[in-house]
């Protein structure tokens, strides 16, 4: 907003006081959730509470890394949300495409339909869902949490591409076509480089809902095997005395991918957000 | 941004198409559409149409016993349930609070940081990191604060503050047991419509302040007069979407009160989820989802309708 210069001093200290009371309380239970997975035995709870550990330990991190099957779960999520994001994005940018270029015949009621499923929570056919799944053998299976985390992502994705795809130029196309370029070669030539930002964008919130997806993940596994991390962590946090410090530190290793990749795309989770609702 | 009106009105597929839907085009938009429809019938259509069917049935999950009829009976059950309405309760009024508490405080931050110069990206990280975060970990972490009696937030509020005098027993009492659930839904959710807010708030000119400056305006009478006005579509999409996701809530609540105690705290789709696969009622689990789906679309449609002003409905 305008600032007058004669009381920016006073104003702008202001502004920072509460901005930095805004960021303590936002950080304060990550800060207190980093202490906890530092101290041993936290399900003794202590009293007073101590933000600084008094006897920090990195135990809490070597059992949640090594016990059980942490490892297993962690590469599980790793092979689901990877293999997801890269069919997700695909195959929604080749059907946003299709809506972005081409007539064909139920393209309205299809497009309707999309944008009803962005409204209904997947969760309502998780009845269904979790019967199909059980019909087709893709319960306890990573590749059935696949094919469901692609679809579930599906509309969203082919929404804010389309968005996308609508802005490209469309005479770099034609000149293609005259050249003699078919639909596919325009496709993977021009369309997808052309859209790297939106794509970027949609890769990371397609990976940051694969990475933390719970429900579908809770309904359809019951092999211990195949279990992947948010459902690890939450079987941590047991009935009786929950060892806090291990569930927080399981929690923190699972972070570690998703701050990094915020982190180095930052510019990401902004911009394309933005491009997508004024798409 | 006008996706939301856009969408009402405006047919789709106005991209010319110079050959016209030709004979070559066909097969063409057949294969890019080919995978994506495959998937989003199966798994997304199916289930749902598959759902509304079942709400009729006193569904039996073992196959080779049949499942029977029952009209209406699932639906008339839930209206007349008093712990479904109780769960509908509860998620009306979780949306009526983390709502508005979402808006002012995400306003709040994106006006004062679009106002800062430096320390704007840094702190604008720190608001965002809860967005980032899977609500698995911050429902356990908000579980965990608000333990009692020997908790973080008890601690802060008797300890520290002085604020009460002994410990609150957040999650054991149906009357505060939502407080934490409200408070996480406006904590998660500040950043993201933030981070939307500040986007929008960039693309309004300095010009337009300077003369609002010049004509003597005070900061109250820019943001009602120039600010908000000048983001209004921004407003309205994050208030619809907000309203969604908070019909929508599941996770914070399966993982903080799991409903409890004794079923006070259910929203719709804890009720739900808890009928389907603790109770193996699939008929009436099918009803309740329903329901919830047909109130969250009919209200984002009444919605629409009454965000739009006049010049965008043609």
């Amino acid at each position: 907003m305008g600032q007058k210069t004669s009381s920016m001093g006073a104003a702008t200290m202001f502004r920072y006081l509460i901005l930095i009371g805004g960021a303590i309380i936002m950080v304060v239970p990550f800060l207190w959730m980093v202490s906890t997975s530092f101290k041993e035995y936290a399900y003794v709870i202590e009293f007073p509470p101590k933000l600084i550990p008094e006897a920090p330990t990195l135990n809490n991190f070597v059992e949640a890394w090594t016990t059980g099957q942490f490892q297993v779960y962690f590469k599980n999520s790793m092979i689901v949300a990877v293999i997801s994001v890269v069919l997700a994005v695909l195959i929604s940018a080749m059907m946003a495409y299709a809506f972005a270029r081409f007539r064909f015949p139920g393209k309205e009621i299809l497009f309707f339909s999309i944008l009803l499923l962005l409204m209904v929570p997947n969760i309502i056919g998780i009845i269904p869902q979790f019967l199909l799944a059980k019909a087709l053998g893709l319960r306890n299976s990573l590749f059935g949490l696949i094919l469901f985390y692609v679809a579930t992502s599906l509309p969203l994705n082919t929404f804010l591409l389309r968005g996308f795809f609508e802005t490209l130029p469309r005479e770099l196309e034609d000149a293609m076509l005259i050249d003699g370029a078919n639909y596919f070669t325009i496709f993977t030539r021009m369309v997808l480089p052309l859209s790297k930002p939106a794509l970027a964008t949609v890769s990371i919130f397609s990976l940051l809902g694969f990475w933390d997806e719970y429900i579908l993940a809770l309904t359809f596994i019951d092999d211990q095997t195949k279990r992947t991390l948010p459902i690890a962590i939450a079987s941590f946090h047991g009935q009786h005395g929950t060892d806090w410090g291990l569930v927080f530190a399981a929690s923190l290793i699972a972070m570690i991918p998703i701050v990094a990749l915020y982190i180095v795309l930052q510019r990401y989770f902004t911009a394309g957000l933005t491009g997508a609702i004024k798409g | 941004m006008d996706f939301l009106s856009r969408w009402v009105n405006k047919p789709v597929g106005m991209g010319v198409v110079k050959k016209g839907p030709g004979s070559r085009q066909l097969p063409i938009v057949f294969v890019f559409l080919l995978p994506g429809i495959f998937l989003f019938l199966v798994f997304n259509i199916y289930p749902l149409l598959k759902a509304f069917q079942i709400s009729f049935y006193d569904w039996s999950i073992v196959p080779t016993n049949p499942s029977t009829f029952v009209g209406l009976d699932n639906y008339a059950q839930a209206l007349a349930d008093p712990i479904a309405r109780l769960a509908f309760r509860n998620t009306v009024l979780y949306t009526m609070i983390t709502v508005p508490g979402q808006i002012v405080l995400a306003l709040a931050a994106a006006l004062l940081l679009n106002s800062i110069v430096r320390g704007k990206v840094f702190l604008r990280t720190l608001y965002y990191l809860p967005v980032i975060t899977s609500w698995v970990i911050v429902s356990l972490l908000f579980r965990y604060m608000f333990q009692s009696p020997n908790g973080f937030i008890n601690y802060l509020l008797v300890n520290v503050l002085h604020l009460v005098e002994s410990p609150i027993g957040w999650l054991q009492s149906a009357s505060t047991a939502m407080i934490p659930v409200w408070l996480l839904g406006i904590w998660k959710g500040i950043g993201w419509s933030m981070v939307i807010f500040l986007a929008a708030l960039q693309t309004i000119p300095a010009e337009i302040y300077e003369a609002a400056d010049i004509d003597g305006a005070g900061n109250f009478h820019k943001l009602m007069r120039i600010t908000l006005p000048l983001i209004r579509p921004t407003l309205v999409f994050v208030v619809v979407m907000l309203i969604i996701g908070g019909l929508n809530v599941f996770l914070p609540v399966a993982l903080v009160t799991n409903g409890g105690p004794l079923q006070q705290t259910e929203v719709v789709l804890t009720y739900m989820y808890h009928q389907a696969f603790d109770f193996l009622e699939f008929g009436y689990g099918s009803a309740l989802a329903f329901m919830m789906a047909i109130f969250i679309v009919s209200l984002s449609f009444i919605q629409l309708r009454f965000f739009r002003q006049p010049e965008e409905i043609f």
